[in-house]
């Protein structure tokens, strides 16, 4: 028997105990615990988003049939953003005035994030983000399960440098705050650490669902045709992914020539792909389907039963809504009551198995902490692991490769409370240090 | 998707031979002479086979390398079977330790066979199976492997494949056996391969007169090859490289701009196939239709609901899929004309605001009875990867094709405008409703057709770009504002503007996008159209005479 079950079995005796009193009708009849759902059903980001819905559905089905929490059921109240960033802001502040939601589970892309933030602030609600993210944020309601740049970009980035033997990087990515942030750290990180010349490396944006990829492809096949070793360093999100990698494929681009690494792709996206030509092309996520441990077998098969789709494929946004959620109602159990700030003090320190084989912790900057995995696609959709860290990463709020953020700590117990915390001025820097490092991010 | 392990029938030519050669040498007089053997010397063979597979199931990548090379150098006849496998990903062990040959990695549950005698062994879970994991470097140190035997293989697909594989990858043990297989060579393409293969390797020894070999060829290792030479420390050598890359340069150039070129009128074919229904529907009836991208939206569904009623044949679903395209766009089409726009006929504003709630409705319509995510419509094989034109051009076969498509399309749109009775009532209505009704002609029968046809159309653009981007909901909503820029750019009324204006347009937004971006180019271009129409309202082929007044 793995830790893991122990730790299931404990924590079902202990909920037991806490509720021997409460028959199965009362809690039936006692208030639902409200779990806002705040994913795009629809538009460019449904692709990867839906499923996110679907996850969190199935987890908190799994929970009412171990008899609720706290003798209470629980209940899901999802809406859709449509993939419309000032409509999430829109959705969360109806989710949490109208519906009165306990916690959110939710968003994808960093900006969508950045439109909820002031509304989960100003009513103190909780969001547990679950993607992979650029960091230099901290947020006091705000608990991210994705990966923070240190725990992914950089650690692939290693890879690529210490393993692959890669020389020239085209870093390329989707015009918002997230490729654009990752990127800049990603540049810095290589100038500075590697002594990469301005010259070998390429940088270039697209729009959101871009579709004609004929002249960027080429571009990088050009790059790549120097002789030096080359690697594509993507982090195009959404849809667009579709037509990048049909047209790598077409162009003739070999992994085994010039590798491209994803921070946004995963098996849900690879699904409408066919795979074949992609073999050898690498992402870098926590998490992939093919990890080969019992309790990652146990979640697949939880999750096929449950979508009835023998050809479901799971990811890692997926398994940080896993990890989100069972910390979340573990917090829940240790405080004893819902209540937002109990419940974001409670959290701090919870730690629960992960889906490979291991153990995640919330840190006091409400990141949490991950092994970092590199794989390699193979034609079955899946992802072959060629790499891992030897231990568990965690998650670095401010970078420590950007100017304005190197001082930056956060740390959210009390006495501190801070989410920019200067260990340079020795004060809580408020809003202006992270205008700083966005002033530093603009320039 | 089965990889049975293939034993290849293979034919000895080469000579004298050593290295990785001379193993694959013996490793086909084996497969050749595989006679029956004894059955405790298959046991002793079968031992020998289990401790080679054995050193590959290790975790560091760099000692799978060595047991690779062992493989390699071993007698063993099947190899060759377990190289590939392994390559493919297919080499397994169960949890008893028996190495396997995964059949079908699909599902949950997958067939598998013996990897040592062969045999099909059923279905085991993949919780049961543990892959011998490979990576990009042990990818390409297999790849060059298997290159190296299929050199003799009678397949000349194989042998092109190794020896464009071979090219830069040449070893002082392969360059003595090589020569022999040049001569032996009977293709010349293959043949002129090794020949350039051998010639980096020489070049790499010093040798002033392997530049000749190398002199006129675009390929990228070539021009690494000949780079490093310049920069190298023989003097008469450098020389020699620094002129044979002079010319590939020049040679480079021009390439790169036929490509850019046909990244242009691909591009622009896009836009003409998407505009061209408008440039009827607009320009010719006057009618604004904002669901024009919903009925190209339309027509890519019907692509993926045909490859739905035909699996497994995406190329004759792709075919029968354009004339249904045709025909459900045109069917939308008539039932928005005949349900609205006839009823706001002369009220372009009217048209506008009612034009784009249908094409919410349509949209939303979309998501509620299929789905609100794309929908993934297959390419056929014969429409994947690229023509070569040579090392430094290839055209991407699914844009040529849509290329070829958007041409055809406007050929037929040009013959059924100017040669049949309906092209002739269109413009005859056009040009001076009332007469034309005084003449016998039935008006609002010509608005119907007019409309289907343009819709129709729209519904074949929908068809080609199912094979360029995603089919989804929000498909029509990206090519709306350009099929309008186009058609305005072109010239309100005009078929040869919009096929002038499209293309063009292409061209400037690759030309372009090198060295602004994606999204700089297409503001760019916005603009370009923007000062055009203030210097001439009526596009580029304004109508002239009676029917520009009315």
């Amino acid at each position: 028997m793995t830790p893991s079950h122990n730790n299931k079995i404990l924590a079902a005796s202990a909920l037991a105990l806490s509720i021997a009193g409460a028959s199965a009708a009362q809690a039936q009849d006692a208030d639902p615990i409200r779990i806002g759902i705040l994913h795009s059903l629809s538009g460019t980001m449904a692709i990867s988003e839906s499923t996110l819905k679907d996850t969190v559905e199935m987890l908190i089905d799994q929970q009412n049939a171990e008899g609720g929490l706290l003798g209470r059921p629980l209940e899901a109240v999802v809406v859709d953003p449509a993939s419309n960033w000032p409509l999430f802001a829109e959705r969360a502040r109806e989710l949490l005035a109208q519906h009165e939601v306990d916690v959110v589970f939710g968003n994808w892309t960093s900006v969508s994030r950045k439109a909820v933030l002031p509304v989960f602030e100003e009513l103190n609600g909780l969001l547990f983000y679950p993607v992979q993210y650029e960091g230099e944020e901290s947020s006091e309601n705000v608990f991210y399960t994705g990966a923070a740049p240190n725990q992914q970009a950089i650690p692939a980035v290693e890879y690529l440098i210490n393993e692959v033997g890669i020389e020239r990087f085209a870093l390329l990515g989707t015009d918002y705050v997230y490729p654009r942030t990752t990127n800049r750290i990603l540049e810095a990180y290589l100038q500075e650490e590697h002594g990469v010349a301005d010259d070998d490396i390429l940088v270039d944006y697209t729009p959101f669902g871009h579709s004609d990829w004929q002249n960027i492809v080429a571009e990088v096949r050009r790059f790549g045709a120097e002789g030096k070793p080359t690697a594509v360093i993507s982090t195009i999100n959404g849809d667009a992914n579709v037509p990048f990698y049909r047209e790598l494929a077409n162009q003739g681009i070999d992994a085994a020539d010039i590798p491209v690494i994803a921070f946004s792709v995963g098996e849900q996206e690879l699904t409408g792909i066919d795979t074949a030509p992609l073999v050898g092309h690498l992402a870098a996520w926590n998490y992939f389907m093919s990890v080969d441990t019992d309790t990652n077998y146990d979640f697949i098969d939880a999750w096929i039963d449950w979508t009835g789709d023998e050809e479901a494929v799971t990811n890692d946004p997926m398994e940080a809504h896993y990890i989100g959620f069972n910390m979340w109602a573990e917090a829940v159990r240790k405080a004893g009551t819902t209540d937002v700030d109990a419940v974001k003090d409670a959290i701090i320190g919870v730690t629960v198995p992960n889906l490979s084989g291991g153990y995640a912790a919330m840190m006091p900057n409400h990141h949490i902490t991950k092994p970092v995995l590199i794989g390699e696609v193979q034609d079955n959709g899946q992802f072959d692991i060629v790499w891992q860290t030897p231990s568990s990463v965690a998650g670095d709020a401010w970078s420590d490769y950007l100017p304005g953020s190197r001082d930056l700590i956060s740390d959210w117990r009390a006495p501190l409370r801070c989410g920019n915390f200067n260990v340079a001025t020795g004060s809580c820097g408020g809003s202006n240090a992270a205008a700083e490092a966005e002033a530093a991010l603009a320039e | 998707m089965s990889n049975v392990p293939r034993s290849r029938p293979v034919e000895a030519r080469g000579g004298a031979a050593s290295g990785p050669i001379h193993h694959a040498l013996l490793l086909l007089l084996l497969c050749l002479l595989m006679l029956p053997v004894g059955a405790q010397a298959q046991g002793e063979r079968d031992a020998e086979a289990i401790a080679l597979l054995e050193a590959l199931d290790v975790r560091a990548y760099a000692d799978k390398a060595r047991a690779i090379e062992a493989i390699v150098g071993s007698d063993d006849p099947r190899a060759l079977d377990w190289l590939q496998a392994l390559l493919d990903g297919r080499l397994q062990r169960t949890e008893a330790g028996r190495f396997v040959v995964v059949l079908d990695n699909r599902g949950r549950d997958w067939p598998v066979a013996d990897a040592l005698s062969g045999e099909a062994l059923g279905e085991m879970s993949r919780r049961e199976l543990d892959r011998i994991g490979i990576n990009n470097a042990l990818r390409n140190q297999l790849r060059s492997a298997i290159a190296v035997v299929d050199l003799y293989s009678p397949d000349l697909d194989l042998r092109r494949a190794s020896a464009e594989r071979l090219l830069g990858e040449v070893d002082a043990d392969l360059a003595v056996p090589l020569a022999t297989v040049i001569e032996a060579e009977t293709d010349s393409g293959v043949r002129q391969r090794l020949v350039q293969a051998l010639a980096i390797y020489r070049l790499e020894q010093g040798e002033v007169a392997a530049v000749a070999d190398l002199e006129g060829s675009l390929h990228p290792r070539v021009r690494v090859a000949l780079n490093g030479a310049a920069n190298g420390d023989d003097p008469v050598l450098a020389d020699a490289a620094r002129h044979a890359l002079n010319g590939i340069e020049q040679m480079l150039k021009l390439n790169r701009a036929a490509e850019t070129l046909y990244f242009g009128l691909s591009l622009g074919s896009v836009l003409v196939l998407a505009a061209i229904g408008l440039a009827i529907t607009f320009g010719v009836m006057g009618v604004i239709n904002m669901a024009h991208g919903e009925l190209i939206m339309l027509g890519a569904y019907t692509t993926w609901a045909m490859q739905q009623l035909l699996p497994g044949q995406p190329g004759l679903a792709l075919l029968l899929a354009i004339p249904a395209g045709f025909l459900v766009a045109a069917l939308a089409g008539v039932a928005i004309e005949r349900g609205v726009i006839q009823f706001l006929k002369g009220r372009p504003l009217e048209t506008l605001l009612a034009t784009f709630g249908i094409s919410l409705i349509l949209q939303q319509l979309v998501r509620t009875v299929i789905s609100p995510l794309n929908r993934t419509v297959v390419t056929p094989e014969w429409m994947s990867g690229s023509l070569a034109i040579n090392d430094a051009l290839s055209l991407t076969l699914n844009r040529l094709y849509v290329l070829g498509f958007a041409l055809l399309v406007f050929a037929a749109l040009m013959l059924i405008m100017r040669r049949s009775r309906l092209g002739l009532e269109v413009r005859a209505v056009t040009q001076n409703r009332a007469m034309a009704r005084a003449m016998g002609i039935r008006a609002t029968r010509v608005d119907i057709l007019t409309f289907a046809l343009g819709s129709g159309v729209a519904g074949l653009a929908g068809v080609a770009l199912s094979q360029l981007t995603n089919v989804g909901p929000n498909l029509g909503q990206n090519y709306i504002i350009d099929s309008f820029m186009v058609v305005v750019f072109g010239g309100v009324g005009n078929l040869w503007g919009t096929l002038v204006a499209g293309l063009s347009l292409g061209v400037i937004n690759q030309v372009l996008e090198p060295w602004a971006g994606a999204v700089l180019a297409k503001i760019i271009v916005l603009v370009f159209i923007i000062l055009f129409i203030q210097k001439r309202p009526r596009g580029l082929f304004p109508q002239k005479g009676r029917a520009a007044e009315g």
